[in-house]
């Protein structure tokens, strides 16, 4: 196995990392969403890419093809991209409600004002 | 079993579910509370039915939509599962039925209908967890469970909720996200999904290197979500800024959740399975229990915020849970998930007498609650009745698991004087913080004299868990045969 022919498994754990970066070291409440994001969204590709078959068409049957993608994982990431979304999505909304209440969406900030 | 009876372990998850819906449609004033208790108490009795099915051990299968697993997803009940459904379901049903006056004052009328939808779907959520066979499933039910407790926990008065949410969302999401990396890598190496076709398929995969690959991605991201020592660090807050009725909620049993699909997959699917993950688990969860444990307790003995004591001590008694498990032994696994029956009656109980403490004082540091012993005599003595449940006082619910522990303990070859010392310091520890709570509510001196009412409906299921705890103390029948035949079960993989 060489290396350059699971290039997309680097993609995967290189897109990984840099969103549990940003995760970790961003102290903005809105890049840290993002990094989430990015963190969630290197572990669909790893979904995606583990159903393909080299050569393989889409699994629909009767199109003279003769090997078909795995569609599983395909499908299960279709419901892990709703969480993904539901996910981010409930993120802004308490970032919108902690902009209101301390008026800052800075950690560092948010920390100094509850310490006092 | 009659055509009802058959279709309990979907039941389950579908009754909550449905009625979360129904339950944001309903505007006037305590209805959306009426129509949730009402679905929790019948999620309870389906809880309560099934356990009686399930107590000689032979769990029930459902499959969904008639599909044959291992391709159709399958719903399973056994032994362990009914105890954490029990545990679950009763946790929602009390803190629901006591927490109408407590909550009224935190959320407004008209946000009650989407606090009550958020609370089914979190019961549901939970209650898919324990009852799905299916690990991609059991992410999906992990996320809904887990969002709809973001949003109950952001309901707190207190500003600082929402940091304390917008950390919870970020960690639980970063653990549900490394088991569903853990997941997925197994699906790529044996291409099922289906925990009992897995545990068959994994002993076959030639190169296991994914797969222990897969084992760390799942404990780490479950050890997230169950609040195992270090990855508690969101716990605390969360715990102590969410309204009084939730934290009585979330922590009986959302932490127990995690820690449920822990235990499945690490005995169902990787012990013996795997080569080397005998080593990877026990010998690696061990002291972290332990420093969850000590760390754990001797935190909770400096704190002077009453809520934010508890969540810490939570964080130690999961730590006992998880010592017990990492035994790998009948016994250190019986004591295992009877602890997490009793850890949710004593810290279910302690929680629901703060909700009725706090509907008095203005907050929940110790000096709010100095001399309110002699205000609220009724509440204290049942607080603490379950705090000396949380201790291990011979007699109570806390001492039958705890026995168990030393006894699993002293099973062991090496080390197990140690442990035993390890689990008597900490029990003095909790004396101590209990203590803490004891003394300034009897000994402090009130700000004002005149006794304090309680709701009628919260002083009912404080006292029930109360007397709950006492029972089982005394007669641990029901709790314990089910533990046993969960270790059996357990254990029945690794022979």
């Amino acid at each position: 196995m060489n290396i350059l022919g699971i290039y997309y498994y680097w993609v995967f754990a290189i897109l990984l990392m840099i969103g549990f970066y940003v995760v970790i070291a961003k102290l903005n409440l809105i890049k840290k969403l993002i990094g989430l994001s990015l963190f969630q969204a290197a572990v669909f590709l790893l979904y995606i890419t583990m159903g393909n078959v080299e050569g393989a068409s889409a699994p629909i049957y009767g199109f003279g093809a003769e090997t078909f993608s795995n569609p599983l994982p395909q499908v299960l990431i279709l419901t892990a991209i709703v969480v993904g979304i539901s996910t981010t999505a409930l993120g802004l909304g308490i970032v919108v409600r902690i902009k209101e209440e301390y008026d800052s969406v800075e950690e560092h900030e948010i920390q100094e004002m509850d310490r006092r | 079993m009659n055509a009802l009876t058959a279709h309990l372990p979907a039941l389950q998850v579908i009754v909550p579910m449905l009625m979360a819906p129904f339950v944001v449609l309903l505007r006037a004033r305590n209805l959306p509370w009426v129509a949730a208790t009402a679905t929790s108490l019948l999620a309870f009795s389906i809880a309560v039915r099934l356990t009686m099915i399930v107590t000689d051990g032979k769990p029930v299968s459902y499959r969904m939509g008639s599909w044959a697993p291992p391709y159709g997803i399958e719903l399973q009940v056994d032994a362990l599962s009914a105890l954490v459904l029990l545990v679950v379901t009763g946790a929602s049903s009390l803190a629901l039925i006591g927490g109408r006056e407590s909550l009224a004052k935190v959320i407004s009328a008209d946000r009650e209908p989407y606090f009550f939808a958020a609370w089914l779907l979190a019961l549901a959520g939970m209650a898919g967890i324990v009852v799905s066979a299916d690990a991609f499933n059991i992410f999906v039910f992990m996320e809904i469970s887990s969002l709809a407790s973001y949003v109950l926990v952001a309901g707190g008065p207190d500003r600082r909720a929402l940091p304390a949410t917008f950390k919870y969302l970020i960690m639980g999401t970063i653990g549900a996200t490394f088991y569903l990396i853990g997941v997925g890598l197994i699906y790529m190496m044996t291409g099922t999904l289906n925990l009992a076709d897995m545990e068959l398929r994994v002993h076959e995969v030639a190169d296991q290197k994914p797969i222990l690959a897969a084992a760390g991605f799942i404990t780490v991201g479950l050890a997230l979500k169950a609040a195992i020592f270090p990855l508690h660090v969101w716990l605390p807050n969360a715990y102590t800024y969410a309204p009084h009725v939730v934290t009585a909620f979330l922590a009986a049993c959302a932490t127990k959740v995690a820690l449920y699909v822990l235990l499945r997959f690490d005995f169902f699917v990787f012990q013996q399975n795997l080569i080397g993950h005998e080593f990877q688990f026990a010998a690696y969860l061990m002291p972290l229990a332990i420093l969850g444990i000590l760390i754990g307790s001797a935190v909770a003995m400096f704190e002077r915020n009453i809520k934010r004591m508890l969540a810490f001590s939570s964080v130690a008694q999961i730590g006992y849970m998880m010592l017990g498990a990492s035994f790998v032994t009948a016994t250190g696994l019986t004591a295992a998930t009877l602890h997490m029956f009793n850890h949710a009656l004593a810290k279910g109980g302690l929680f629901l007498a703060i909700a009725a403490i706090a509907i008095v004082t203005a907050g929940c540091r110790l000096s709010d609650i100095a001399g309110l012993a002699r205000r609220m005599p009724w509440t204290f003595a049942a607080l603490v009745v379950a705090g000396l449940s949380l201790i291990g006082v011979p007699g109570t619910a806390g001492f039958v698991s705890k026995w168990y522990l030393i006894d699993a303990a002293l099973e062991l070859e090496t080390g197990g004087a140690a442990l035993v010392a390890l689990i008597l310091v900490s029990s003095l520890m909790a004396v101590v913080y209990v203590w803490r709570i004891v003394e300034a509510a009897c000994f402090g001196e009130p700000a004002e004299r005149r006794a304090a009412s309680v709701p009628p409906a919260l002083a009912i299921v404080l006292w029930a868990a109360a007397i709950a705890n006492l029972g089982f103390g005394i007669a641990p029948g029901l709790p314990l045969s089910l533990s046993a035949t969960a270790a059996d079960i357990l254990l029945g993989h690794v022979q």
